[in-house]
């Protein structure tokens, strides 16, 4: 009897990707036949990680078709597993890739998140110079962009991409499948420490509360000592009425956002380019967020073509009390950091309100004022988080700016 | 190295001669002094021509025939119908039909239309091709299946050829958009319109026969004469000389790729950095994607700073003529016209115009303005550590592009090669090219989506961009990146030792030969 398994991707579109059949037999040994269109320059290399993902599943007698289209070596091993998990086979040692890139630190809670982009769990050849458009965060989606026959696909590659794909400056994120699925996909993806996990169609508190412990008991298991934040997405009518619950549901909770497409679809409204319709939802966001004294981030703009209405939803955002957004194609990236960052006016101003704090301080001074002008507290605490949001942003100097 | 081959100041093996004749190798840039006279045709009299000025005949077989076509023959075309062209493929199927063997087609670039001069070769019509050899044809040649050798040449170098005598064309067949009875042709007119007929000048000049092929016929005087008729000897109509869908594109389309538009950015900003972006500055852009993206940042920053070009070449496109309309340039020097907002400029814009190979590219003149051009945006399939650059080959050693006029727009005063850092899992950036096609000393930036690398003995560049906040890299940094993302420096094709082509330098020596692949 043999048993069958395939994965991956076949098509004239097809590129830095592959398909792979495998055929496990009783007998007959090993048989690889690779077709590539790189053969010629890594057929070797082809060969090696087919070997080692075999080596990993005990597979003695077995065909392995592949038709590669340039993958590179993560993708393989992982279409390669897939395949082999999909005819039933179980790993007998680690089937993981090397990490090839060094396992990031640990981001800070407050980190600047202007920016997050999108990247289709299951289509890794948009992970590969992701970081080089610098965005803030790289989400791996395993959610919505991934079909439902996909999951386990995606996972994998996911998993693969999280130790051996460079994200550069890039906080990394992984947006999990909605709850019960969506625990086990933090199996897979945790022991590689991603830095935030968002949790899609969160509605109640307790939702933050088993993703929260599923990480824990993963990550006790694995030694792993390490935050991994949580951003729960808002993305319908009782989400939003429970936005603040939400947010405070655990302490790793470092933002709140929201995902309109579903939150309209749940009101039973139409999406337009204004936003009128969501308006309430997203000042009930925002104001969640910073009763809890965590990050509100809107959700996408989803007309990749318009970059003027992209720059008009985003200064909008940022004056509702947004500190970024989600981007679905990397040219988005710089107009939203643009939009999200200080005007140079309001930078002045604020780097004044410092200074005469920081003079004052000194000065035991229980009163801040700015020539003949009293500050209020709040004028000060807005300034101050202002000039800090600056300086992440690389606008002023890390040491610098406080003299005005 | 067989007894044949020689290594040149290259540090190449390249053949000692070529189709029957010596070659010289390359010397290094500059090098080659050439002592000879111009090549020219036998003198022709008045006596011999209508004096009504009307030189048709009534098909290409019947004009090739007066031409006196034998075998063996130089029978040349032209490609500025790109991949629309039914031209080149009638005159040769003429020519079989006539009983030729052993022709030598001498195309000034090839393209995937040209595919049935496979079947010509087989059938002993063509003896072997002088030209750019693409796709198809190239795999043919690359595969070893030509009776003779392969001469890859720029632009320029074409014309040089020419000039020079290395090549004697017999047969001229001009492809013309508009035409009249006495041979004057033009191209930016009818409805095949392509622009420019720049790169039939030379042969209308230097070749002993010269035939005219139009389907749009007006009478004398076709205006304005790209290519005069003086020079021809018959004109021939014909219901269709091409495919204007794949003659000129609608509209030319910017690429979409986030990591080209990155790359494309990396270019302006460096153009600007640099301060070569100046009020009065010059630059070349083509068609490729890149190239039309990095013009649509120059743009911008040009508005921003108030600076205007004194001229730009092209490859010209609507983003070019926007330039133009937009005043923020004075002219376009057009080599090539890729879209129809290009046509409809150069046929109506006095500002727009078009060259030839001689005005632009050909390294046998007394000057030509390839070397005025301040920054020269081009690709590439191959880029190694030292800045040596592959055009025509890819790093399998498979032939598969022409040179077009990259070598001769590599006198530049800044040469940018804007290339992916790797394709499809291959690097870019290797220890050695397949192929040299452009010598390292010419080759000043190498721009890629993971960073900007400069070549180092452009010390002025590398002072210029202190203080920019460009990714400036060493070409050693970027491919030790590129090789860990891809597992490892790819394996070394294999080759075999036995000639299938040449590339010729500007100056018509032999910079490189590419070998037969191995089966």
């Amino acid at each position: 009897m043999t048993v069958r398994g395939e994965a991956g991707r076949v098509g004239e579109d097809v590129r830095s990707d592959l398909y792979v059949l495998v055929t496990i037999n009783k007998t007959g040994g090993r048989k690889v036949d690779v077709s590539s269109k790189v053969g010629a320059y890594y057929g070797e290399s082809i060969d090696q990680v087919t070997a080692r993902v075999l080596d990993a599943f005990g597979v003695e007698h077995a065909q392995v078709e592949l038709d590669d289209k340039g993958a590179l070596p993560f993708v393989i091993a992982a279409r390669i597993e897939t395949a082999l998990r999909r005819a039933g086979v179980e790993n007998k040692s680690d089937a993981r890739p090397e990490r090839s890139v060094g396992l990031t630190a640990a981001t800070e809670r407050e980190r600047l998140r202007r920016s997050r982009l999108y990247l289709p769990g299951n289509q890794p050849k948009l992970f590969i110079n992701a970081g080089l458009h610098h965005p803030d965060a790289v989400i791996l989606d395993l959610e919505d962009s991934v079909h439902a026959d996909e999951k386990d696909a995606a996972r994998i590659i996911v998993r693969n991409a999280l130790r051996c794909v460079d994200f550069h400056d890039a906080e990394r994120m992984v947006r999990i499948n909605q709850l019960p699925l969506g625990l086990e996909d933090l199996d897979v993806v945790v022991p590689e420490s991603p830095h935030l996990i968002l949790i899609p169609k969160t509605e109640h508190a307790d939702q933050v509360r088993r993703v929260r412990e599923r990480v824990l008991e993963i990550q006790e298991q694995a030694g792993i000592d390490r935050p991994v934040w949580l951003m729960p997405i808002i993305e319908s009518a009782l989400g939003v009425e429970h936005a603040f619950e939400i947010a405070t549901a655990v302490d790793a909770v470092v933002a709140l956002t929201i995902g309109l497409e579903d939150y309209t679809a749940d009101i039973g409204v139409v999406k337009t380019p204004e936003g009128r319709e969501s308006l309430h939802a997203r000042l009930r966001v925002v104001n969640a967020a910073k009763a809890a004294g965590i990050q509100a981030i809107d959700s996408v703009y989803g007309d990749v073509g318009d970059v003027e209405g992209l720059r008009v939803w985003a200064a909008n955002s940022r004056s509702m009390g947004f500190e970024g957004m989600g981007c679905i194609h990397p040219r988005q990236i710089e107009p939203i950091h643009q939009a999200f960052a200080p005007s140079q006016p309001e930078l002045e101003k604020a780097l004044k309100v410092v200074a005469a704090f920081e003079d004052a301080e000194a000065k035991g001074l229980g009163v801040v004022s700015l020539g003949t002008k009293m500050i209020d507290a709040p004028v000060v605490k807005r300034a101050l988080r202002l000039v800090d949001q600056a300086k992440r942003a690389g606008l002023i100097p890390e040491n610098g700016g406080s003299d005005g | 190295m067989g007894s044949g081959m020689v290594e040149n100041a290259a540090g190449r093996s390249v053949p000692r001669t070529v189709n029957g004749l010596d070659q010289v190798p390359y010397k290094g840039v500059g090098e080659h002094v050439p002592e000879t006279a111009k090549h020219a045709p036998r003198i022709r009299s008045c006596r011999d021509y209508p004096a009504s000025g009307d030189k048709r005949v009534a098909n290409l077989a019947t004009a090739l025939e007066k031409c006196g076509l034998s075998d063996g023959m130089v029978i040349s075309t032209h490609h500025h119908f790109r991949n629309g062209d039914q031209v080149a493929l009638m005159a040769l199927e003429a020519a079989a039909g006539l009983g030729a063997k052993d022709l030598m087609w001498f195309p000034s670039a090839s393209f995937p239309c040209h595919e049935p001069v496979i079947d010509l070769m087989d059938r002993g019509v063509v003896h072997h091709i002088e030209g750019s050899m693409n796709g198809p044809l190239g795999r043919h040649c690359s595969e070893g299946k030509m009776r003779g050798l392969g001469v890859l040449r720029s632009h320029g170098g074409r014309w040089q050829a020419i000039q020079d005598g290395e090549v004697k064309i017999d047969i001229a067949v001009i492809a013309a958009p508009t035409a009249d009875p006495f041979g004057n042709c033009d191209g930016s007119h009818g409805p095949s319109a392509c622009g420019s007929l720049g790169f039939a000048l030379a042969d209308s000049v230097h070749a002993e026969r010269v035939i005219v092929v139009t389907d749009n016929l007006v009478p004398f005087p076709c205006i304005p004469w790209q290519i005069q008729g003086n020079n021809v000897d018959y004109v021939v109509e014909v219901e269709s000389v091409g495919d204007p869908s794949k003659i000129v594109s609608g509209t030319t389309q910017i690429t979409k790729s986030p990591d080209r538009l990155l790359t494309a950015e990396y270019v302006a900003r460096f153009i600007r950095d640099t301060g070569i972006m100046k009020d009065g500055f010059s630059f070349q852009a083509g068609a490729g994607g890149i190239a039309l993206a990095f013009v649509q940042h120059l743009k911008e920053m040009m508005k921003a700073a108030g600076v205007k070009a004194r001229f730009v070449r092209g490859g010209s496109t609507q983003y070019l003529v926007d330039l133009l309309k937009d005043e923020l340039t004075d002219y376009i020097l057009d080599g090539q016209t890729f879209d129809l907002a290009g046509v409809e400029s150069i046929a109506s814009d006095p500002r727009h115009v078009a060259t030839s190979p001689f005005t632009s590219y050909n390294y046998h003149g007394k000057g030509n303005f390839a070397s005025l051009v301040d920054a020269t945006v081009l690709g590439a399939t191959e880029v190694d550590v030292n800045f040596n650059a592959n055009v025509v080959t890819h790093s399998d050693g498979v032939l598969l592009h022409g040179i077009g006029g990259w070598q001769n727009c590599l006198f530049a005063g800044c040469t940018i090669l804007a290339i992916p850092s790797f394709r499809d899992r291959i690097p870019i950036i290797v220890d050695e090219v397949a192929t040299v096609t452009g010598p390292s000393e010419l080759i000043d930036v190498i721009v890629t989506e993971r960073g900007v690398a400069i070549n180092p003995r452009r010390e002025d560049l590398l002072e210029r961009v202190v203080g920019s906040d460009l990714p400036v890299r060493t070409i050693e940094e970027i491919k030790v990146e590129v090789e860990g993302i891809v597992g490892g420096p790819p394996q070394k094709a294999v080759l075999t030792d036995e000639p299938v082509a040449v590339v010729k330098w500007v100056d018509g020596t032999v910079l490189d030969t590419v070998w037969k692949v191995a089966d």
